[in-house]
């Protein structure tokens, strides 16, 4: 719309001469500038200036609609009135039927949290044919970090919605409906986003995954390693400028989900903001302190957290996981139970526990466990549930191979304490570490 | 006044000048043929040439074959018209009369008494927020003819806010609302219509249950409100960038002028559009204030309220980081009112951050399952759905 031309708005042919010949060509520009700078530029009268500008903006102008016609639309023409059921009861309830379309959904939090595995199970929901809860479409799965697993995929398809999966063919024509790409870096992921325009307009694609943004921004894309947490990493936020405006309007103007995973950093306390008008006591500063220390923030900047619609925080507490929804127009502040099973996420219990105040928003990482997404034990490709890398190291479940390659990938995520290289020695845990 | 400063083309303003004409004062007392013919004074013409004494046959000293007339100097060498002289003079006019310099007699044009304001404004009921401490810091709600800015964290409830009162503004007259109808713009694709549906059947739940109190002789409440109603009266304009923002501001006012019940405009928010991807920030601050000046044109010609909203960004002061409005410094001059809202412990608050005519102080709130309502600290909520 912005970019319209002005030569084919109908308007009279001698101010459309004078525009053209001034360099003005879409309405983008025109209305860039105002009134009196247009008469100095153009060299016509205050009345014409302002007659054409009007009626370019008339032109240009989005078309209105009521709420309630924008209501009866969606039920009548979109699943579920425009939703995405996770199945997960708690949270579709919480989200007046699951993940709404047209919007940005986030998922932030740390590490080997579960986000992926969310992600996962989203894109298989919406392969799934309509009479079984999906939306039977395409999914363009944007994965940047190399962490998509189709075995894993298949595996929660066939534990979850077994009558479909053990069907002849079935989970190839499912997994056949889910497209990965794995841009390098920025400037690749910018084409392709131009790419799935294009492929949005023929309407088959009904979910775009993109895992992980901050990524994408902080240039770490493309190599494998399972966990990453930056301290300080200071995201440029206008890089993503551009690309949060044109993935909010595909997802308007297609009207399909789309969901975002982004990562975590620490908090240093100069971060603590407050309001000029917000006086501070020494006692509370105190407190904040404490509480902050323990906290980490999602990544991307307070931009990016306004520019997303719902924003679900995955978090860990006292060795229990949470899925939180922390920012959402239509609900309420509910923490979700939740656990990672063979089909995907669990919610250990449908009515979520109301967190009042800030702290919805915050995200802890208290007793997580590590969860591997693979670890190659004997050659195999295995799951393995959440258990201490103590333990395992105590009952000798790993042999030395195993063992080498799992301090690889400890000294590849950046704790805060130590870990010796030296096979056998551990040391250094603190309690919410390890 | 300069002449360089009247809204008239440049090839105008450069006859003006060069016939020497710079101030407003110069030619303001002249009619526009005296101007027409006035600006070219400079030209050797007849009358010149015999007051310094040279006597020459009627002939045009320019082009040498025409007899020398008004109109035929007029029409080829200084191609200013009389009606172009007429325009300028009516500009200049205009401007005049704006600058007050008029001679001074009486009233100056255009303005209105205090007494008439003061009046006017009662007239005007606000447009309540459904809290009461929100309301009160307020001063009864939201204000018609002004431009508030409201701004916070995200995840705070400005969204929320923002369908409370377009959803408010239609409690009929008998309620003690505007009976209007709402304008919501959206920039961010934040609306969510389940949401609005949602407060708009808690709204008239509310109204039942007041009208049911207040007036035991009415028969059966007389609410014939149905939530599709007031879903109905609010006009939805989706934004997908900052030209069809400015665009739709500029074609507001005839849309308004159709619509005429239209009582509040909402704009959510009015920053996402010129956060991403502007290098040019001098342009983004004249766009901004432009926009600005209409949207106050409109809340004082229509009599209806603008309630934009805003988001936050750090800023490095004395030495630490703070919390402000986006937009920048210019843009925070704009409004009249500025609202900020926060958290404070494990609450949100409103804090009434500038305005001309309330004092600055903050007031609790909360958001429930029916919209914005009291802080409720100590009874408990009831769980959506």
């Amino acid at each position: 719309m912005a970019n319209k031309q002005i030569s084919q708005m109908g308007l009279p042919k001698s101010i459309a001469n004078v525009f053209a010949a001034r360099n003005v060509f879409t309405a983008k520009d025109a209305l860039s500038l105002t009134e009196f700078e247009l008469m100095e530029l153009l060299d016509v009268g205050l009345a014409q200036v302002t007659s054409a500008v009007a009626h370019i903006s008339e032109i240009v102008c989005p078309p209105y609609q009521t709420a309630l016609s924008l209501m009866e639309l969606r039920v009548q023409n979109e699943h579920l009135a425009g939703h995405l059921p996770t199945h997960m009861k708690g949270l579709d309830e919480a989200l007046c039927g699951g993940i709404p379309f047209g919007v940005l959904t986030e998922l932030v939090g740390p590490a080997g949290i579960g986000k992926t595995q969310f992600c996962l199970k989203l894109s298989l929901l919406a392969s799934l044919p309509a009479s079984y809860g999906g939306l039977d479409g395409h999914v363009i799965y944007i994965d940047v970090e190399s962490k998509f697993s189709s075995r894993r995929l298949i595996e929660i398809g066939v534990k979850s919605f077994p009558e479909i999966f053990h069907r002849k063919g079935m989970a190839q024509e499912m997994a056949g409906r889910i497209h990965v790409l794995r841009p390098a870096s920025l400037s690749e992921f910018t084409e392709s986003l131009q790419q799935i325009k294009v492929s949005l307009l023929q309407n088959q694609v009904k979910l775009l995954v993109i895992d992980s943004m901050a990524a994408l921004v902080t240039g770490i894309g493309g190599c494998s390693t399972l966990f990453r947490e930056f301290e300080h990493a200071a995201p440029r936020q206008n890089t993503l400028g551009w690309h949060v405006s044109f993935i909010k309007s595909l997802a308007e103007f297609s009207r399909i989900p789309v969901v975002v995973t982004n990562q975590v950093r620490s908090q240093s306390r100069d971060e603590i903001c407050h309001y000029y008008f917000q006086v501070q006591s020494w006692n509370e500063t105190i407190e904040d302190r404490t509480r902050h220390d323990s906290h980490l923030v999602a990544a991307l900047g307070i931009n990016w957290a306004h520019a997303v619609t719902i924003r679900l925080v995955l978090e860990a507490k006292s060795d229990q996981r949470f899925i939180k929804v922390a920012k959402s127009p239509i609900s309420p502040p509910l923490a979700f139970p939740f656990n990672i099973t063979s089909s995907g996420i669990l919610l250990l219990s449908d009515d979520g526990i109301e967190l009042t105040g800030p702290d919805i928003n915050a995200i802890h990482c208290q007793g997580l466990s590590l969860r591997f997404c693979w670890v190659n034990l004997q050659k195999n490709i295995e799951w393995m549930p959440k258990t201490t890398i103590g333990h395992y190291l105590k009952c000798g479940a790993l042999n030395a191979d195993g063992i080498h390659h799992l301090v690889f990938l400890l000294v590849a995520f950046q704790w805060n304490n130590f870990i010796r290289t030296d096979k056998l020695k551990l040391f250094n845990f603190t309690d919410h570490a390890m | 006044m300069e002449v360089g400063r009247l809204p008239i083309s440049a090839s105008q303003r450069g006859k003006l000048i060069a016939a020497g004409y710079t101030t407003l004062s110069s030619f303001s007392s002249l009619s526009p043929s005296h101007l027409a013919r006035a600006v070219w004074d400079w030209i050797l013409t007849i009358d010149n040439l015999v007051k310094r004494g040279f006597t020459l046959v009627n002939r045009c000293c320019t082009c040498r074959y025409c007899e020398e007339s008004v109109d035929h100097l007029l029409l080829h060498y200084l191609k200013i018209s009389d009606n172009e002289a007429a325009e300028i003079m009516r500009v200049a006019s205009h401007s005049h009369r704006l600058d007050g310099s008029a001679g001074g007699c009486g009233t100056v044009n255009g303005a209105q008494t205090a007494w008439d304001m003061l009046h006017e404004e009662e007239m005007f009921p606000r447009i309540t927020t459904s809290c009461e401490d929100l309301n009160n810091i307020l001063g009864g709600g939201i204000n018609c003819k002004e431009v508030t800015e409201i701004g916070g964290v995200p995840g705070i409830g400005k969204t929320q806010l923002g369908i409370q009162l377009a959803i408010n503004v239609q409690i009929p007259v008998d309620y003690g609302g505007l009976g209007g109808k709402a304008i919501y713009i959206d920039t961010e694709g934040s609306f969510m219509v389940e949401r609005a549906l949602q407060i708009a059947e808690a709204c008239i739940e509310d109204m039942s249950e007041c009208g049911g109190l207040l007036r035991k002789d009415f028969q059966a409440c007389q609410l014939k409100m149905h939530p599709n109603n007031i879903l109905e009266n609010i006009f939805y304009f989706r934004v997908c960038s900052y030209t069809e923002q400015i665009a739709l501001i500029n074609c507001l006012d005839k849309f308004i002028s159709e619509h005429k019940d239209v009582k509040i405009v909402i704009v959510d928010s009015v920053t996402f559009h010129f956060r991403q991807d502007f290098d040019d920030m001098a342009l983004r601050t004249r766009l901004l204030s432009g926009m600005a000046l209409k949207l106050m044109k409109l809340a004082k010609d229509f009599s209806l309220a603008v309630v934009l909203l805003n988001q936050v960004t750090t800023k490095y002061i004395d030495g630490s980081f703070q919390l402000t409005l986006a937009l920048g410094d210019s843009w925070s001059h704009s409004c009249t009112n500025r609202v900020i809202l926060y958290w404070n412990g494990n609450e949100r608050y409103a804090y009434i951050d500038k305005s001309p005519s309330l004092r600055s102080a903050s007031a609790p709130y909360s958001v429930t399952s029916k919209g914005i309502r009291n802080s409720a600290s100590n009874c408990k909520r009831i769980k959506m759905m």
